[in-house]
C-alpha cells in the first residue's frame, strides 16, 4: 500500500512522476501520514535477535482486521496500554475512574460525554469498562476529532464514539476488561 | 578506587588563550574544546569526538535531566541515571575498552553535575549555534569562541501536567506565541478540533490538534511530555537527522511513529554489538527492550510518540530479575 500525500498539486507540480516519498524538488516536503487501507508498514532487519522482542506492529492495520471498537492493545507497560481500533457507527458507552486520552489518527470520530449521577466505577477500578446502556447523568458536552487530534476522557466520565465513516483511534489507558490482547496475532514474528 | 565513591570536585579552567573556551573537570574527567573537537580525558585514556556531536548530546543530557537510563554520546562516553545521581563513564559500555581494562567510571550527584555541564554548554556553543536544530536550520559550531546561544541552550523542556490544550495547562502552540509551522511540516493541517463544553465541564471537555502542536516544534529529539496518565507519559517529539545520542534502557520504552519513518539502529546496551535494524513508518508501534540502546535516522522530519512509563520501581525490578526486559511475551 502507498503512504497517504497530502501537499497540493502546486507544491508538487515540479516533482516527476514516482518520485512519490519525500519529494525535495521546489521545496515542498510531503508529511506521510498512515490511514485505513493507505499506509506502508514498516520492518525489522535481525543482525542478532529476535523480532518478537520489538512487539511490531501497525495501528492501521489492527484497525483494518478488527471487529468495530475492539480495543485491541497494541502498547503495553506494566498494566498501562495503548489500545488501537476502528471506530465505525456508535460504540458502547464507556466508562473509566481514571483519566484516559484519544488520539484520532484517521477519519473523524465524535466523542458524546456524560457525568455519570452516581459513579459507575469503583475509585480503584483500571481501565474502561462497559457502561450499559447511555448512563443517566448530566451531559458534559462533546468533541469531534479528526486526524491527529488528541481528547481527554476525563475521569470519572462515561463516553460513546460515534464515526460516519471507518476511523482509526488509539487510546492512551490501563488494561482494563474491555482490552484485547492478541500479540502473535498483529506483531512482526507471531506468525500472522 | 571504589565504584561508588561520590566525587565532589569540580572545576573550570581559566579562558584558553588560543581557543577562547575554557576547559572543565568533573572528578577525574577532563573536557576541553577546539576548533573542531570536545576531547575527553581520563586516567586510562583520551577520546575525541567532533564537537557538533559532543554538544548535541551533551544538550540532550542536560535538557531530560540525564534521562532514563543510559546516555551515550558515542561508542564510549556517556552517563547512567541513578536518579538522584549520575554514572560517567569513559568505555564502560564498550566491549573493548572493557575487555582491555580502560573503562571508567565515576559516580556524580546529580544536582552537583548538572551546573558543570550547564556551564560547559554554555561557554562552548557559538553564536548562531542551536544543538537541538536540525543540521540544515542551524549555523555550525567550529571555530574559535564566538559569542554564545544561551536562549537556545536554556530552553525548558516542555512538559504538560495533564494534557496540552487544558486550562492552567500547556496550550497549543501558534504564530503568535513564537512556533511558526517547520518548513518540512508546511502541509500539516492546522485545524482544530470541535470542542462543545457544557457549562460547568469547560475544565474537562478538551481536544487539540497533537499533530499541530508538534508541527510547530522548534527542536529535534527533544520529548515534550502531552498527555499524562499517572506514570504513563506521552512524549511526542519531532525527529530530524540522527538522535545525537545512542540511549540506552534501564526499562521497556515504546515507540508510536506518527508520521514519516525512522530507522533505528539496535545494539545491546553492554556491549555495543549490533542487534537489530528497526524501519518504523507512520502507523508503526514497537517497543525498545530494556536491554538495548538505540540511535534514529530520519531523513525527513518526522513525528515521533515516545510512550515512557515514569515508574522508578522499574529498573530495579528488571535488576532484580522480577520484571523482563520485553514488555510482552508471545
Ligand atoms: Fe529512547
Amino acid at each position: 500500500m502507498r503512504a497517504a500525500q497530502h501537499a497540493s498539486a502546486a507544491r508538487h507540480s515540479a516533482v516527476a512522476a514516482g518520485d512519490e516519498e519525500t519529494p525535495l524538488a521546489g521545496g515542498g516536503y510531503t508529511t506521510v501520514f498512515g490511514a485505513l487501507n493507505d499506509y506502508r508498514k514498516g520492518h525489522i532487519e535481525i543482525i542478532d535477535d529476535d523480532p518478537k522482542n520489538y512487539v511490531f506492529s501497525n495501528v492501521f492495520e489492527i484497525a483494518e482486521t478488527c471487529a468495530p471498537y475492539e480495543r485491541v492493545v497494541a502498547g503495553k507497560n506494566f498494566d498501562y496500554v495503548i489500545e488501537a481500533g476502528r471506530a465505525e457507527r456508535d460504540s458502547p458507552w464507556f466508562t473509566n475512574a481514571h483519566d484516559e486520552f484519544v488520539l484520532c489518527m484517521d477519519g473523524e470520530i465524535e466523542v458524546r460525554l456524560i457525568k455519570p449521577e452516581a459513579p459507575l466505577l469503583a475509585p480503584d477500578a483500571r481501565g474502561a469498562h462497559l457502561a450499559g446502556a447511555a448512563p443517566a447523568g448530566a451531559k458534559m458536552g462533546r468533541l469531534v476529532l479528526r486526524r491527529g487530534h488528541q481528547g481527554l476522557l476525563p475521569k470519572g466520565c462515561a463516553y460513546q464514539f460515534s464515526a460516519a465513516r471507518p476511523s482509526v483511534f488509539t487510546i492512551q489507558t490501563v488494561l482494563g476488561p474491555v482490552s484485547v490482547e492478541k500479540w502473535a496475532d498483529i506483531c512482526i514474528g507471531g506468525g500472522q | 578506587m571504589s565504584e561508588t565513591a561520590i566525587r565532589h570536585d569540580f572545576s573550570a579552567e581559566p579562558v584558553s588563550n588560543v581557543t577562547g573556551y575554557r576547559a572543565f573537570t568533573a572528578g577525574s574527567f577532563r573536557f576541553s574544546r577546539d576548533e573542531y573537537f570536545a576531547t575527553i580525558e581520563w586516567p586510562k585514556g583520551r577520546h575525541q569526538m567532533p564537537v557538533d556531536a559532543f554538544l548535541r548530546a551533551l544538550m540532550r543530557d542536560i535538557a531530560w535531566g540525564f534521562f532514563y537510563g543510559t546516555v551515550n554520546f558515542d561508542a564510549v562516553f556517556g552517563t547512567t541515571n541513578l536518579y538522584g545521581q549520575v554514572d560517567m563513564f569513559a568505555g564502560r559500555y564498550n566491549d573493548s575498552y572493557r575487555a582491555a581494562g580502560l573503562d571508567w567510571q565515576e559516580r556524580f550527584e546529580a544536582s552537583e553535575l548538572m551546573p558543570l555541564f550547564k556551564e560547559m554548554i554554555s561557554d562552548w556553543t557559538n553564536d548562531g549555534y542551536d544543538p537541538f536544530a536540525a543540521p540544515q536550520e542551524t549555523d555550525a559550531p567550529w571555530g574559535r569562541k564566538n559569542g554564545g546561544n544561551d536562549a537556545a541552550v536554556t530552553r525548558q523542556r516542555v512538559t504538560a501536567r495533564r494534557m496540552v490544550g487544558l486550562p492552567g495547562d500547556t496550550q497549543p502552540r501558534t504564530d503568535e506565541s513564537g512556533y511558526p509551522v517547520n518548513r518540512m511540516f508546511a502541509d500539516v493541517p492546522q485545524d482544530a478540533p470541535l470542542v462543545e463544553a457544557e457549562p460547568g465541564f469547560e475544565d474537562q471537555v478538551c481536544a487539540y490538534n497533537l499533530f499541530a502542536y508538534l508541527s510547530r516544534s522548534d527542536v529535534t529529539w527533544n520529548p515534550s511530555v502531552c498527555s499524562v496518565l499517572e506514570d504513563s507519559l506521552y512524549c511526542p517529539t519531532t525527529e530530524e537527522f540522527i538522535l545525537p545520542i545512542e540511549h540506552g534502557n534501564d526499562r521497556v520504552e515504546w515507540f508510536m511513529q506518527l508520521s514519516d519513518e525512522i530507522t533505528w539502529d539496535v545494539k545491546d546496551k553492554e556491549t555495543g554489538k549490533p542487534r537489530a535494524k528497526v524501519t518504523m513508518r507512520a502507523g508503526d508501534i514497537a517497543a525498545m527492550p530494556a536491554d538495548i540502546r538505540h540511535q534514529g535516522y530520519s531523513s525527513k522530519r518526522s513525528m515521533l510518540l515516545v510512550w515512557e512509563n515514569a515508574s522508578n520501581a522499574i529498573p530495579e525490578m528488571i535488576q532484580r530479575g522480577e520484571a523482563p526486559v520485553t514488555p510482552v511475551q508471545f
